[in-house]
């Protein structure tokens, strides 16, 4: 078999020659050197995007497999395992990143014998670690179909229910708490970011996120791979998407009102550029968009719309992590280019992961593989169901 | 009971003398330039400033509720009942949230090394375990910072305070704020301009209390929440069930 020389595998290959540079900066010459972290800055890029923006956006998984399996919305079945795959991807990948940030990695497992039930942290860390094996296990039937074993699929199948239950309760549990990681630190945040409802607002971002970050996985590996798109269902994850933008701006809006901000956030400052932007690609835009009917039935349209508020989402974590530190700490706090490259390597990994994946894998449903040319974007398969109800 | 600093920065006349004791306690190399480096770090873990001729000493606060003992994921820091916040290195896995977390920015790291530690002031908790005082404290020529009990040093800070009130400002920083600390502050100048967070944005909340509260609800919402979303799970697909067993029994004619 002859691989071609492409235009994203030459991008790819030269993401992974940075990546194992700084990999190599990392572990042989220290923090230090591959970051511009300091002790005012002990929490950077890898914190702000790898790790909150990362497990954000594989909430997809929770958000699918609760519609699905919890409040049987059939017609989402077929994105059920992309989403699945998507959220284990991300979840193994946050590890590697961690793996990364953390100053002495090779003692990650103590978090499983000194236990401190009063740390979030832990919480977060404990939750991940379960999470990410019961991902594993929702994952697995996709191997085990291919390699034709019936019997460990169907006691999957049998223990589904649980999985669904503890993944959906783990879910809720980390997303918040990466939140509650910042309730402990009123004094250094700026109160743009810092409020009580953290936890509440990030976990309602997340689950708008999963459904945005669903629809953009969807309408790009339809792309990527010439399969039809799932028109109906983009349809039905748009009007979810609406309702989930509407219910965090509002929690937002009373959150600034509450606090007496309102005419704080209007008054152009550092911040308040920040805020700006994250409040209008993650809010008014694509509500704006997504409220004319138009866009909601167009695949385009919707794309764009999660896209725009996926960068949202982004900002704010961003903004949480790195941006509301910067006036407590008076100076400002941009990553050295060995951060970035790490995480572009992890991303990286992460499309070439999925890639080889749903083409090994039965991510997507059988007849939909057959490569078709791409125009009729249109035509609409009947989604295979993915799983059996647990029972029969 | 708990021991304490207490810093009477109108006595102190700037030599330096703590910063050295600090490193040779602590194993850190001490010399002319180390000492003109006004910042904290790794390898200077107190330290002297000087503004306009007064001075301000710096150091670990040794929180009554300490923040970082609260982030810790492993539980590396400890307050110990003699009062000093203390490491555990061996329990650490370098996530730094203590960092993040310490109102004072205290906690300090080995950015340069492989197996990096968390340094900060520890308060000697061999020398005060044993009954001695800190190196700080026990080298100080004129008494600006003086080692004892919390209680002891309290009064005797109200008591400069009354005696000689145009020397000072009003208030003695660390008594109530994030819960008081173990480090009292006496000031002819506020702390705050020389880098010392200002107390109205800290507040007499122990800090623990914020996640404390989210984090308290957790054991009675992991059952609560397994229950809503199993019943949910049940109730849908029992829907389903009995939507199928009707069309079942339409299609045989009413018997089963």
């Amino acid at each position: 078999m002859k691989v071609r020389l492409t235009f994203w595998r030459v991008v790819f290959l030269a993401i992974m020659a940075l990546g194992l540079y700084s990999t190599y900066v990392r572990y042989l010459r220290g923090l230090g050197a591959v970051s511009n972290m300091t002790d005012q800055f002990p929490w950077g890029f890898w914190i702000g995007f790898d790790c909150l923006c990362g497990v954000m956006l594989a909430a997809g998984g929770f958000c699918i497999v609760g519609a699905v399996y919890l409040f049987n919305v059939e017609s989402l079945h077929s994105v059920v395992r992309p989403a699945v795959l998507t959220a284990f991807l991300g979840y193994l990948l946050f590890i590697v990143g961690l793996l990364f940030d953390l100053g002495r990695p090779w003692f990650i497992w103590h978090q499983l014998i000194y236990m401190n039930s009063h740390s979030v942290m832990f919480e977060v860390g404990f939750c991940v670690m379960t999470y990410t094996t019961v991902l594993f296990f929702e994952f697995l039937p996709n191997v085990l179909e291919r390699l034709n074993w019936k019997a460990p699929v169907k006691w999957i199948h049998r223990i589904y229910p649980i999985l669904i239950v503890l993944g959906i309760l783990l879910s809720t549990l980390h997303q918040s708490s990466l939140g509650s990681l910042y309730l402990i630190m009123p004094s250094k945040l700026h109160p743009f970011w810092y409020s009580p409802a953290l936890p509440f607002f990030f976990f309602g971002s997340a689950v708008a996120v999963g459904l945005a970050m669903t629809i953009f996985e969807s309408t790009q590996s339809a792309k990527a791979l010439g399969r039809h798109l799932e028109l109906p269902v983009l349809v039905r994850l748009g009007g979810a998407l609406l309702i989930a933008l509407w219910v965090n701006a509002l929690l937002r809006f009373e959150d600034y009102f509450h606090r007496g901000l309102l005419r704080q956030i209007l008054r152009p400052s550092y911040e308040a550029y920040f805020l700006w932007l994250e409040l209008s690609l993650s809010f008014v835009i694509p509500i704006a968009l997504l409220s004319f009917k138009k866009v909601r039935l167009s695949p385009n349209g919707l794309y764009l719309a999660s896209v725009i508020s996926l960068f949202g989402f982004i900002t704010n974590r961003l903004n949480v992590s790195l941006i509301g530190f910067e006036t407590y700490v008076g100076h400002h706090y941009m990553p050295k280019w060995t951060e970035f490259s790490v995480t572009l390597m992890i991303i990286a990994m992460g499309f070439a992961l999925f890639r080889v994946a749903v083409q090994y894998l039965p991510i997507f449903p059988k007849d939909d593989m057959v490569h078709v040319p791409s125009p009729a974007p249109l035509a609409v398969p009947m989604g295979q169901p993915v799983l059996e109800h647990a029972g029969n | 009971m708990s021991k304490s600093l207490l810093y009477d920065s109108t006595l102190c006349i700037g030599c330096k003398q703590c910063e050295q004791a600090c490193a040779t306690q602590n194993n850190l190399p001490y010399n002319d330039s180390i000492a003109e480096e006004e910042f904290q770090s790794a390898h200077k873990l107190t330290t002297v400033l000087t503004r306009n001729d007064k001075f301000m000493r710096r150091l670990c606060m040794h929180c009554g509720d300490p923040a970082c003992a609260s982030v810790c994921p492993v539980g590396a820091f400890h307050k110990t009942k003699e009062g000093p916040v203390v490491y555990d290195v061996w329990k650490c896995i370098g996530c730094r949230y203590c960092m993040a977390a310490c109102p004072f920015s205290q906690p300090k790291y080995e950015w340069g090394s492989l197996n990096p530690r968390v340094r900060k002031c520890i308060m000697c908790p061999d020398r005060v375990t044993a009954g001695k005082q800190t190196a700080c404290a026990e080298i100080c020529p004129t008494g600006a910072t003086k080692f004892g009990e919390r209680d002891d040093l309290v009064r005797e800070a109200q008591d400069r305070l009354r005696q000689n009130p145009s020397n000072y400002l009003p208030r003695i920083y660390g008594l109530h704020e994030v819960g008081g600390t173990s480090i009292l502050i006496l000031a002819a100048v506020k702390p705050e301009e020389f880098g010392y967070p200002p107390s109205e944005k800290l507040g007499e909340t122990p800090l623990p209390e914020y996640t404390g509260r989210v984090m308290e609800r957790v054991p009675d919402f992991i059952p609560v929440w397994s229950l809503v979303l199993g019943g949910i799970y049940w109730i849908s697909h029992r829907r389903t069930e009995v939507a199928a067993a009707e069309a079942a029994e339409k299609k045989n004619g009413g018997t089963r």
